[in-house]
């Protein structure tokens, strides 16, 4: 029982990583249908940008909160930004192509961050430096929350919580929902469609770097291949949940996060990465629309 | 107040406006009939800024919008009912109009506005918290008029508003226009019901295969031999 509430917190943060990436494809796939491969690799860049602010502001020899918020923040502007370019240099000239062309695109831009990422922060892996010191708390019943994963759960939460106001009760928000339906429709509402595309790329992108720098905290080792497999879990999180609903991108990361622990932990690490795809085929199997996802309905 | 001058449009290869010129001036009801694929849609889209044209040019109040992006448009007074009526069926009624409201922020006009709409459309108000998706054709079909009147336009573009309903609820669409022409709209009517259109509309045209076949006084369209044999059935 032990064992089992420990693996349960575990894959519930480690899920939590999964779901703040899963929110970005998520969006963008109902917004432009489609799917964002470079997106593991913003949450790869989200992980260095953090890296480099933790040098910058020195956070690493004298760790305090503020300093890790400000870590925090910098690398969620600094992926915003990446966000901003990709789409406007990379997606939004093809917008109007075949999807092929948005695909091959898609798979470019991927290899481009990777290989961009090689050249800037070299092939070794670097450590990312313990911006908050490390304590573990009991929770009773031999269970333990380390304080890093208070912080993942905290944060997360607070940034999906914060989503979910903008995309319900804001002018944007409202708008993403009106593009999503239908970008003719939305333009008739007199919505700049472009403008809604950049920001929800903007807002997937800075959640994916929250999720870089909170996953590293637990798992400091990063390297520009670092976005591939949890891009890939997290993409499948997306599908699992629904692809194009939010709350199925949450519920999906959440769900793989705990599958993954627990495969780990009762079953064979090897087959640690082997759950997402089993997870995926079953999922296409029996409720292809996914978990909250609606089956196609016609539209009148 | 609307010109659209010798507009060429065309979609690939098919060329779905072949010069098109039409106005419509302030205060009137202008209708637009045509068969099937005559290219009614396709005017409307890009008076809206939906579809680039090749050639020609459409001005609004003086001003060039040949090549302007459609939420500009509606953001100068143009809006539009589109064809098929495109609400948001996963949004309720109110997120509907309160879309249809994007681009203004004059909160107290606004809410003048939805009891107007309301007015108009009673139905709409019992219907209020209810999903677009589940209302009936009807309905949409006047959440999409209510919506687009939301924007409080100067211009107001209706493509097929009687299409799919009951004859009654025809006459109470076509009633409604010239209730909001009323109120200072200037309205351009694309319709398949041809006798209805001309019988609430000042001025016609007829379009066929993307030009301009006639144009005249609705009253003297109603009575024109090639109309009455092509589009009012005898
Ligand atoms: N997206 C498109 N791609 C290619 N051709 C198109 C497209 N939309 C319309 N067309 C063609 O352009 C022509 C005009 O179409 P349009 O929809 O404007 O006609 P319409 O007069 O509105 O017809 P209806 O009364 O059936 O609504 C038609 O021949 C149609 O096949
Ligand atoms: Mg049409």
């Amino acid at each position: 029982m032990t064992e089992f509430l420990q693996q349960l917190v575990n894959g519930v943060t480690l899920g939590l990583g999964y779901a703040l990436i899963a929110l970005g494809y998520t969006m963008v796939y109902g917004i432009l249908r489609l799917i964002n491969f470079a997106h593991g690799d913003v949450y790869m860049l989200g992980a260095f940008f953090g890296f480099y602010a933790a040098r910058l502001t020195g956070a690493a020899v004298e760790p305090n909160p503020l300093k890790a918020a400000g870590i925090l923040l910098i690398s969620m502007v600094g992926c915003g930004l990446v966000g901003f370019l990709i789409e406007r240099f990379a997606y939004k000239p093809v917008r109007k192509s075949s999807r092929l062309a948005a695909l091959i695109t898609a798979i470019g831009v991927s290899l481009l961050l990777e290989n961009g990422g090689l050249l800037l922060f070299g092939a070794d892996p670097k450590f990312f430096p313990q911006i908050v010191r490390a304590t573990n708390i009991p929770l009773g019943m031999g269970v333990t929350i380390s304080n890093q994963q208070i912080i993942i759960l905290v944060v997360s939460v607070a940034l999906m919580l914060a989503l979910r106001f903008i995309v319900l009760n804001t002018r944007a928000g409202k708008a993403m929902r009106a593009v999503s339906y239908s970008h003719t429709a939305a333009a008739l509402m007199g919505i700049s469609v472009d403008r809604i595309i950049t920001f929800t790329f903007v807002l997937g992108s800075m959640l994916a770097a929250a999720a870089g720098v909170l996953v590293a905290l637990q798992n400091p080792k990063i390297e520009p291949y670092m976005g591939i497999m949890p891009g890939l879990k997290a993409f499948v999180a997306a599908v699992l949940g629904g692809i194009g609903n939010i709350p199925g991108a949450v519920l999906g990361g959440l769900v793989m996060g705990i599958a993954e622990v627990m495969v780990v932990g009762y079953l064979s690490p090897t087959w640690r990465d082997a759950i997402a795809f089993v997870l995926l085929i079953l999922i296409l199997l029996v409720r292809p629309s996914g978990l909250l996802g609606q089956p196609p309905a016609e539209k009148v | 107040m609307l010109t659209v001058d010798s507009l060429d449009v065309y979609y690939g290869a098919v060329h779905a406006l072949k010069g098109v010129s039409l106005r419509a001036e302030a205060g009137e009801v202008v209708t637009l009939i045509g068969a099937n694929g005559a290219g009614k849609t396709t005017l409307l889209r890009s008076i809206s800024g939906l579809v680039p044209s090749r050639l020609g040019k459409v001005a609004f109040e003086g001003k060039d919008i040949t090549r302007m992006p459609p939420h500009d448009i509606v953001g100068l007074g143009i809006s539009q009912s589109p064809e098929g009526r495109m609400v948001f069926a996963n949004l309720s009624v109110v997120d509907n109009l309160e879309l249809g409201a994007y681009r203004r922020k004059d909160r107290a006009g606004i809410r003048e506005d939805y009891d107007a709409v309301y007015r108009l459309f009673p139905r709409l108000l019992e219907r209020r918290r209810q999903t677009a998706g589940t209302l009936s054709g009807g309905e949409q079909q006047m959440l999409a008029m209510g919506r687009a009147l939301m924007s409080r336009p100067r211009l107001l573009l209706l493509d097929e508003p009687s299409l799919g309903l009951a004859p009654l609820l025809v006459r109470e669409i076509f009633r409604t226009i010239l209730e909001i022409n009323r109120r200072g709209v200037t309205v351009l009517l694309v319709e398949q019901n041809a006798h209805m259109a001309l019988s609430i509309a000042g001025r016609g045209y007829v379009l066929e295969t993307g030009t301009v076949k006639l144009e005249d006084q609705a009253s003297r369209l109603l009575q024109n031999e090639d109309v009455k044999k092509a589009y009012l059935g005898g």
